[in-house]
């Protein structure tokens, strides 16, 4: 007797069923290419081009705006670092909301990827006992002191050793990208970053056309989809042209300083070799990038 | 013999040339004196001319109407007397708050010449290099300054730096920063729908 349900056919089946779906939804070629799209670490150059160029057109048609969009690669002799002077900071969250214009960071559901937690004088750094929901009428509050904290941008990065199908990696000029395109929405890297500086798109991200940033890099600040991890990437769009990171800029009070770690001149090594510096959770073997220092 | 001569001819070119090196350094030395003098008595200055500027800054951020001073003050007789002014700048009495127990308007501007600043030493002072100053009392800041770690940072961070002056960001009458309004906090947890 012939058996009806045999594996053979099972497989036919399905096979057949995947192709006529994918007909019948009038796909065509350019979501199967970005169905097929590779890692973008492993793309030739020619390949990236296209890519952006039809990225660009997909944006275009999704929010009637020209992006640049750039891909650039790490300039020679740069290793970025960051030092934040906890003396000066007062908690005026000023960096966060310009973190999230020049990132098209979500604004509903919202993300933030840099968080300023208030702690106690008395107590010291210690996580356990601050909050980042603190809103008093005026800044800074007496007996306080805060601490913002993004991604650290780590030498030794916990979340590129997780992610089972290598959607994030360190770059030459040490910063920690993400190829959206490739992520699986796993989550691996989240839980293993101990700063809790990657955020998940749980929604579809949604950013005001009007207040988008259309100067973008592939692997930084361009609109992200649902199901994707993101996080800070030194503004990688400004930082590979030359310019500071969007949040030293508008510190008001000066406390954020960035600069180039391999530049014997740079202001991040003055204040690493002249000043009291301090790294998050030093005794994980992160070796952040991203210092504390007090600058008074 | 000949070995004793030769000995004391090296001991005795080692000894001269000590001397030279002796004497040319203290030579080098007393110039240097000298023209430190010359630096301590100039009193002379020359305002707005580019090479004064040792650090390309922005423009000191003067109220509308009140540069030059010598406008109004040209007409008027000096007063180097201390005390508290009441019919013009009192707004600057009202707030001033710099070490005021000690200080007053001409411990940093100058008397006779109303558009400059006057260092301790009397030096005068264009207004676009405040920040020496500044740096008269505030050493280490200025320290900070001058190598881009104090204060705001735009511009390019590898390439020249871009200044604010210290008066850009404190008021020179009233230096300490005020408190600031906080942007609001994130969405908590338990208000996410």
């Amino acid at each position: 007797m012939k058996n009806e349900n045999s594996r053979r056919s099972f497989i036919k089946n399905i096979s057949l069923a995947t192709f006529s779906a994918l007909a019948l939804s009038g796909c065509n070629t350019k979501a199967f290419d970005d169905f097929l799209q590779q890692n973008f670490k492993t793309l030739s150059k020619k390949e990236k081009d296209i890519i952006i160029k039809n990225l660009g057109i997909k944006y275009k048609e999704k929010y009637g705006k020209e992006f640049h969009i750039s891909d650039k690669p790490a300039i020679d002799g740069t290793l970025f670092g960051y030092a934040l002077d906890l003396s000066r900071c007062v908690g005026c969250r000023r960096c966060v909301y310009a973190c999230v214009k020049e990132n098209n960071q979500s604004r509903e559901p919202q993300i933030h990827w840099i968080e300023v937690l208030q702690m106690e004088k008395e107590r010291g750094i210690d996580f356990a006992h601050s909050t980042a929901q603190y809103n008093p009428e005026k800044v800074p509050e007496k007996g306080y002191f805060y601490v913002p904290v993004q991604c650290q941008q780590c030498k030794n990065p916990p979340c590129v050793k997780v992610c089972p199908v290598k959607a994030t990696w360190q770059e030459p000029d040490g910063i920690t990208v993400i190829d959206y395109n490739w992520c699986i929405g796993c989550r691996y890297c989240m839980a293993a970053c101990p700063y809790g500086a990657r955020h998940f798109n749980w929604g579809e991200p949604d950013v005001p056309v009007e207040e988008l940033n259309t100067e973008v890099h592939y692997l930084g600040n361009r609109p992200r989809m649902k199901g994707v991890v993101e996080k800070c990437t030194f503004c990688i769009q400004r930082t590979r042209e030359g310019k500071y990171p969007a949040c030293v800029e508008i510190c008001p009070v000066g406390a954020r300083k960035f600069g180039n770690l391999l530049d014997p001149d740079s202001e991040i090594r003055y204040i690493l070799e002249n000043k009291r510096v301090l790294i998050l959770k030093q005794e994980l073997n992160t070796q952040p990038k991203f210092y504390y220092f007090f600058g008074i | 013999m000949k070995d004793n001569f030769y000995e004391n001819i090296k001991v005795s070119v080692i000894l001269t040339s000590l001397y030279l090196v002796l004497l040319s350094g203290c030579k080098n030395k007393e110039s240097d004196t000298i023209e430190l003098n010359k630096v301590n008595t100039e009193n002379e200055v020359s305002i707005g001319t580019a090479q004064t500027n040792d650090y390309a800054v922005e423009a000191p951020p003067f109220s509308d109407g009140i540069f030059p001073c010598t406008d109004c003050h040209k007409n008027l007789i000096p007063n180097p007397v201390r005390r508290v002014l009441v019919d013009w700048h009192d707004d600057i009495s009202a707030m001033f708050n710099h070490d005021s127990e000690n200080r007053w308007c001409l411990d940093c501007h100058d008397l006779k010449n109303r558009d400059s600043l006057r260092l301790a030493s009397g030096k005068l002072l264009d207004f676009k290099e405040s920040y020496k100053l500044c740096g008269q009392c505030h050493g280490e800041k200025y320290r900070d300054w001058k190598v881009g770690v104090h204060g705001q940072r735009t511009g390019e961070w590898n390439g020249k730096k871009e200044y604010l002056l210290c008066v850009n960001c404190h008021n020179p009458h009233s230096p300490k920063f005020r408190e600031l309004t906080p942007e609001p906090p994130p969405i908590m947890q338990e208000d996410i729908k």
